[in-house]
């Protein structure tokens, strides 16, 4: 039995009997055990998990009704609200909050009989590229652990990618799903804004983050996809999609669908040649599926980074305000200071990348600086929006690499706030229009990984999971040394 | 130049604005009566009440407002301890008209009042200090009132002095109970700040105001401080006061260039309100009648005088009970019993509730009155053991003995006595006929009203020959 094996194949597994959830589970926690001091993937571990798929295994023997994930460990970004356990969104301002409710993805889960094995690291309250920015010490890409593994759900990709659990859900604001699924060679999906419930996921930026699949393989993301999406009536935002079923035929292919590069995306100084030339062979394989291929521009992208940054942190200004130590939070002794000056004391537990980000949140949306910086960037999002518009009525995907560079090793960027912001330049576009894109891992080349990103129009997931799973299997990935 | 901004809470309202908690938190211990959302817990996001946008619209349009095609929510971020998420959400007209209502206007005695804007909002919860706020030692936060559907209501500068504010603020009260959207005797349920300036000088506003009645003596208060000092040469200085309740008087808080920058930002968590054709028409077709076409149908149908029609519509529960209670053919009887004798038995909201009348006892003891069997005043007596007991008409009148003394030989005897008592009286009587009044009087008192005031003057007259 192996830990690698695809979430269907644990499904048949466990449907044909030649495993049991209790196995499984025991297997994945003691590979965990190992592992952990070298890759820190998980911020908590699930402590009832055993007891949990035990119970699974019981109804499965007994024949009684199974949910779909049939005690198949899952682990959660630690963003995402399990009632009773510890959410912290790696910061020290949450270190002992425990939640008092599930998020509404982390109860469909439950209900699916799912096993959350654990919450996963990532850069503190999602910001960064890098999980360097978490409180408690970053993940390490399990590539080659010298390197980061993307972020912000670095600590997702790296549980997947190093066979800690099959699944994982982390969240996307700018490509926290994508980026680390490209830099830890697994699959990552950023669904279509309001397609999965928010309800219970953190907010950093709430008008354009989702939670997001993330798993080995296409299929994988595609089951998960299938039980976590859909209208929540804990969240307005979000969207009936008349339960589509991502899974079934998603082996159609894409013979005679229409593929658009993305210009802005694809060329360019900022773009590493070693993932130039991956991304060239996966337009080659797409050819070979029968797509047409053409050159899409969409000159938007260029102030994309510098709207996202005002954007993401205008909204995280105000979304974050609430950690203020007054109702829940760490040990701070409130005697002797006035409501001000508490607040200010208290606020300093956050980590470096947040502080940075509240002031700038402070600023750009307030009185005599709006104008400049908050409402043209709401500009250059709906113009981007519109050219997104434009490019879907000619192509069925958008395509670029996921990240224009390679993952880079630790320190290497964390002093240099806007060359790690432009890691985000083929991510953010997909936030900011509110369409779906999905990272495909292609390639690992001298020991890197780099991805491949679709993107497809609103809610047009179904299809976009067709074209990752074909181009998917137009390769094959070395398995990770762990 | 003064101008109101009226915060009025949706107290009949089930729920609060963004979750299932109750709007009206009143009597809950601390802090029990919170949720994840109300408390702005990590993750959760608001859920807005439809119904609150149905009444709030209904507000809006009985105060003569245009409504938007699209509702928005916008966050107004400061810090303060009230406030769960540490912003309120509330309403803006940032992208256009988004807001549940604006240009209204309404009219107080032939003057015309503009509304400029109404809004749904988020009240936050509620301080409470240990004596006064600025010595307090310690600060307790009761959240059970965060997240109560508020409606804010901001006049443009029309009144000219602190009676029309009276005024119109009587005429709002009577029209958000009217609408039975809001019951604004309840404790901190209508809540109004005033700005006031004079010409010439800046705008002030005056914040902290307790009551209706102090925020008269408010603005009075500064319109006598900003002549005061206009007169000696000193400028007024753009600024926000409290009202020091124990001083009456108002004491600068903090300069408006200081004022916080609120860093306004559109509220993603709730998707813009498409305010549909069919919807509104419906909310409106659901209105209840307004104050003034109620009055208007009192004089006109039933001819009720125009003063007691006023005092009638205005209140909800007189007209209320007056609807159940009359059938038309009884109105004007009913009206002036609401208006005159009930009045003082339930002009107090303690009274109104612990009140047992049923609109049934109205038009029972009118109909009493109406066939003879009961005197006006002996009505009135009924009324008070109706409120106290709930006891209907017929048990009071056996159980009390309220029928009406028209026993000619029994007033007779009772005649006799007060002539042989009021010898002076009588004499005066005889010499001017309209004091008899007295001697009536009398014997109203000795029968506790329950004699025939006719047949007694008659009598009376009869006896000592005028």
């Amino acid at each position: 039995m192996s830990l690698g094996i695809s979430a269907i194949e644990y499904i048949n597994g466990i449907k044909n009997g030649t495993i049991t959830a209790e196995e499984f589970v025991a297997k994945t926690i003691e590979h965990i055990k190992k592992v952990e001091p070298k890759l820190h993937a998980f911020i908590s571990l699930n402590d009832n998990a055993l007891e949990q798929a035990r119970a699974i295994d019981k109804k499965v023997k007994a024949g009684q009704n199974v949910g779909a994930f049939y005690g198949m460990p899952i682990s959660i970004k630690d963003n995402i609200c399990i009632k009773g356990g510890k959410t912290t969104c790696a910061s020290r301002m949450l270190e002992n909050y425990t939640a008092p409710y599930d998020a509404t993805v982390v109860s469909k889960l439950n209900a699916q009989d799912a096993v959350i094995i654990g919450k996963t690291n990532l850069d503190e309250f999602a910001m960064g590229v890098a999980t360097e920015f978490s409180a408690f010490g970053p993940s390490k890409n399990p590539w080659d652990t010298e390197y980061v593994p993307g972020g912000s759900s670095g600590g997702s990709a790296v549980s997947v990618a190093g066979l800690e659990s099959i699944l994982s859900l982390g969240s996307d604001t700018g490509g926290s799903v994508r980026n680390p699924a490209s830099f830890c060679s697994i699959v990552g999906l950023k669904p279509t804004y309001g397609l999965v419930s928010r309800y219970g996921l953190v907010s950093y930026a709430n008008s354009i983050e989702q939670i997001g699949p993330m798993g080995r393989r296409v299929e994988d993301v595609a089951l998960l996809l299938n039980h976590i999406a859909g209208k929540d009536p804990h969240d307005p935002t979000t969207i009936d999609n008349k339960n589509q079923d991502y899974l079934s035929g998603i082996d159609s292919g894409i013979s005679g669908k229409k593929i658009g590069i993305i210009k802005e995306m694809s060329s360019g100084s900022g773009l590493d040649s070693t993932v130039a030339s991956v991304f060239k062979n996966s337009i080659s394989a797409f050819e070979k599926l029968g797509a047409k291929i053409e050159e899409v521009s969409l000159d938007m992208v260029e102030y994309t980074v510098a709207t996202y940054y005002v954007l993401t942190t205008a909204e995280a200004g105000s979304n974050l305000s609430r950690y203020d130590n007054l109702r829940y939070g760490y040990d701070l002794d409130s005697e002797g200071y006035e409501f001000k000056s508490y607040i200010s004391k208290a606020r300093r537990n956050f980590g470096p990348e947040v502080t940075r980000r509240m002031i700038l949140g402070g600023f750009v949306p307030s009185a005599g600086f709006a104008g400049k910086y908050l409402l043209k960037a709401l500009k250059v999002k709906s113009k981007l929006k519109k050219q997104i518009e434009a490019a879907f009525s000619k192509c069925d995907f958008l395509i670029s690499p996921t990240v224009p560079v390679l993952p880079f090793k630790f320190g290497e960027k964390i002093d240099d706030p806007l060359a790690m912001y432009l890691a985000d330049i083929n991510t953010v576009t997909a936030n900011l229009t509110g369409v779906p894109a999905i990272s495909v891992p292609y390639e690992v080349k001298n020991g890197l990984p780099v991805g491949i990103q679709i993107h497809a129009n609103l809610l047009q997931e179904k299809q976009l999971l067709q074209a990752a799973y074909a181009l998917q299997n137009t390769t094959k990935l070395p398995e990770v040394p762990l | 130049m003064i101008g109101l901004e009226i915060h009025c809470q949706l107290t009949k309202l089930e729920s609060k604005l963004f979750c299932t908690c109750k709007a009206n938190y009143r009597g809950f211990e601390p802090n029990t009566n919170i949720c994840p959302v109300c408390m702005g817990m990590p993750g959760t996001l608001p859920r807005l009440n439809k119904k609150a946008v149905e009444k709030a619209t209904m507000i809006a349009m009985a105060l003569n407002c245009k409504t938007p095609q699209r509702l928005g929510f916008f966050r107004k971020n400061y810090f303060y301890p009230d406030l769960p998420k540490n912003f309120q959400i509330t309403q803006l007209n940032l992208y256009g008209p988004t807001s549940i209502g604006e240009q209204g206007k309404v009219s107080i005695e032939g003057k015309e009042i503009r509304i400029r804007r109404i809004q749904i909002e988020e009240d936050p919860g509620r301080l409470i200090y240990e004596g006064v706020s600025e010595r307090t030692a310690i600060t307790l936060v009761d959240y059970n009132r965060a997240g109560t559907p508020l409606v804010e209501i901001v006049t443009e500068p029309d009144f000219d002095n602190p009676r029309q504010v009276r005024i119109f603020l009587n005429v709002l009260s009577d029209l958000l109970e009217n609408l039975g959207v809001s019951d604004p005797t309840l404790e901190g349920a209508m809540r109004a700040d005033a700005n006031v300036s004079i010409e010439g000088g800046n705008r002030v506003e005056v914040k902290n105001i307790g009551s209706f009645h102090d925020l008269e003596k408010a603005i009075h208060f500064e319109l006598t401080r900003q002549t005061s000092l206009k007169e000696r040469g000193i400028e007024i200085a753009q600024e926000t006061r409290h009202w020091d309740d124990k001083r009456k008087i108002t004491i600068s808080s903090r300069s408006k260039e200081e004022d916080e920058d609120y860093r306004y930002i559109l509220e993603g968590d709730i998707p813009w309100v498409i305010m549909d054709e069919t919807s509104l028409q419906g909310w409106k077709k659901n209105m209840p009648e307004s104050i003034s076409s109620k009055k208007e149908r009192y004089v006109s149908k039933y001819r009720i005088p125009a003063q007691v029609a006023d005092v009638l519509s205005s209140d909800k529960y007189y007209s209320d009970l007056f609807e159940q209670a009359h059938d038309e053919s009884n109105a004007k009887e009913i009206a002036n019993m609401i208006t005159t004798d009930l009045m003082g038995l339930v002009d107090t909201r303690e009274k109104r509730e612990q009140s047992k009348l049923a609109p049934k006892h109205l038009s029972d003891l009118v109909l009493m009155m109406n066939s003879g069997k009961v005197t006006r005043s002996s009505a009135k007596n009924a009324l008070q053991e109706i409120v106290k007991t709930g006891k209907s008409v017929s048990d009071i009148m056996s159980s009390i003995g309220l029928a009406k003394i028209s026993d000619e030989s029994e007033l007779g005897k009772i005649i006799d006595d007060i002539i042989s008592q009021e010898s002076t009286a009588v004499q005066q009587a005889k010499e001017n006929p309209q004091t008899i009044n007295y001697l009536v009087g009398k014997v109203m008192q000795k029968t506790k009203g329950k004699a025939d005031p006719t047949i007694t003057l008659n009598l009376f007259k009869k006896k000592i020959g005028i």
